[in-house]
């Protein structure tokens, strides 16, 4: 068995929830920068499943919240004039309809870099009170937090405001059991339709909550205050539906409902349509083409990237792993796999990566060179497993 | 039976006769994680020391099984193909991977015993 053990010379940073997780008895694993629970006694594959049968809870304090607001917030300009303009500062910077939020909706969206690659994928709220109006709610990722604030403070500087949220604490609640759960604790969260947050008191508490995820399934961001998240989280573990998940299993389950991984399947050297993240980029703002990166990723639309990020599912049981290099049927190369490994609700090994344009189409069949062995894989479409998002019929 | 024999790798050998059988230890299963793939050798092939002989993987991670003898593989543990998970339930039964025909019973004298590797164990913390 070969074992390694990284030699770590910078302190790990902990979340305040670090003492409940060695409490809970997880294995803690160093990651983007954190000392992280990676799984718990119960395992990667029993997280896994328990999170798609009932509820996970997933400490994400290790991600980057921050709050946004316009040059000359709280001087006087509110509601949609006062979104306006810091929407308007956010979009020189990422590609997605950020004016066109509406109160207390969240948007997935990028930061590009001038070439149309991606610096980070976010998430972006507009807050639903009248009185936040003007302010946005970002939260970005671990690893490239530090380096994404002060791209967007240096890039919007004296249009906007960046205010980072280092005090409060994240976790994630997912599974079909979330909205239940919820309900026993903060009734008016369960009301949240997909992809909507609202603030709300948690005794006496200041929470932002989200109904989003990355797992596939329904359920809940919730953002506390450092010193209030062990207190709450203990509440939500109190319920014999949730159960602690790590990052193990935080991964497979991503990875099964065709989501990316910051820094392996999307990075600074692919752009949002290699990347197949094109519907972040709707009409408008390919029209205006004002975005970062307009002209290359413009050009992609209309004529094609030369490669493309794709579902890959091996024909055999052999995962194959972040690397792995993809061959055509004569055995030539056509790309690598950014992502891949067993998927415990697929029941086998899935994969995520990209191939050239020629090889991009669902049902092309591949090989997966996985120890010199070409093994046969096909080209499907993601997800791997059926989403869950939680829908609000709006008639 | 012989008593059971123990690699750094946290690979385990159990000698009978001229055959060896290998598996990987409990410490080792549980360093893994679930196993949910195992890539076994074929019958017949012959093995070095230190060679390849299998893999395990993990929901997590890959890693390698290095023969802890040299030899040549009379026999894997087909079962493992449905059942990998018996690695991690019974690593030192069930959960064995290959058996090899001894070609240099000398090599054994390499490997720890019991209370080596229990010792060996604990140095790692």
């Amino acid at each position: 068995m070969a074992d390694t053990h990284a030699l770590d010379t910078i302190p790990l940073k902990v979340t305040p929830l670090h003492a409940l997780h060695v409490e809970l008895g997880a294995k803690m694993v160093p990651f983007a920068g954190y000392d992280m629970p990676v799984q718990y006694p119960a395992g990667v594959l029993a997280e896994h499943l328990h999170t798609r049968e009932k509820a996970g809870l997933f400490d994400v304090s290790h991600m980057g919240q921050a709050f946004l607001r316009f040059a000359g917030y709280g001087e006087g300009l509110s509601g949609d004039a006062a979104h306006e303009r810091v929407a308007a500062a956010l979009e020189t910077i990422v590609p997605g309809d950020i004016r066109g939020l509406k109160p207390g909706q969240i948007r997935y969206t990028l930061l590009l870099n001038d070439e149309g690659g991606i610096l980070d994928d976010l998430m972006v709220t507009r807050p639903l009170s009248a009185d936040l109006q003007g302010m946005l709610v970002l939260v970005v990722n671990a690893a490239t937090k530090e380096a994404d604030f002060a791209h967007i403070a240096a890039k919007l500087a004296g249009s906007a405001t960046l205010e980072r949220a280092d005090d409060r604490a994240l976790i994630a609640l997912q599974g079909p059991a979330a909205e239940a759960v919820m309900r026993t604790l903060v009734p008016g969260a369960a009301g949240l339709g997909f992809m909507e947050m609202d603030w709300f008191d948690i005794g006496g508490v200041s929470a932002m909550i989200s109904r989003s995820g990355y797992t596939g399934e329904d359920g809940f961001e919730i953002s506390l205050p450092d010193e209030a998240v062990e207190a709450f989280a203990r509440r939500l573990l109190a319920h014999p539906d949730v159960k602690p998940v790590g990052l193990g299993a935080r991964d497979s389950l991503r990875l099964e409902a065709g989501l990316c991984l910051y820094g392996h399947d999307i990075d600074e050297t692919t752009t949002p349509i290699e990347g197949a993240l094109g519907w972040v980029i709707p009409g408008r703002r390919r029209e205006e083409a004002n975005f970062p990166g307009a002209g290359v990723i413009l050009r992609q639309i209309a004529h094609g990237a030369a490669r493309k990020r794709v579902g890959i599912l091996p024909e055999g049981k052999a995962p194959a792993r972040e690397g792995t290099r993809i061959v055509d049927v004569a055995g030539k190369e056509i790309g690598a796999v950014t992502s891949g490994g067993f998927g415990p609700t697929a029941g086998g090994p899935i994969a995520m990566g990209y191939v050239d344009a020629d090889h991009a189409a669902t049902g092309t069949e591949i090989a997966l060179m996985v120890r010199g062995v070409a093994r046969p894989a096909r080209v499907v479409p993601m997800p791997f497993i059926e989403k869950r998002f939680h829908r609000t019929d709006k008639k | 039976m012989s008593d059971i024999l123990y690699t750094d790798q946290h690979e385990w050998v159990q000698v009978d006769g001229d055959v060896a059988t290998i598996g990987i230890t409990d410490y080792a299963q549980e360093q893994l994680g679930d196993v949910v793939y195992v890539e076994l050798p074929a019958i017949g092939k012959k093995l070095a020391l230190g060679d390849e002989a299998a893999v395990v993987e993990s929901v997590k991670a890959a890693s390698e099984v290095y023969a802890p003898v040299s030899g040549t593989v009379v026999e894997v543990n087909d079962d493992l193909e449905g059942a990998p998970g018996s690695i991690n339930e019974d690593a030192m039964g069930s959960g064995w991977f290959l058996k090899l025909e001894l070609s240099d019973e000398s090599e054994l004298d390499n490997l720890m015993d019991e209370a080596a590797y229990k010792s060996f164990l604990a140095s790692l913390g």
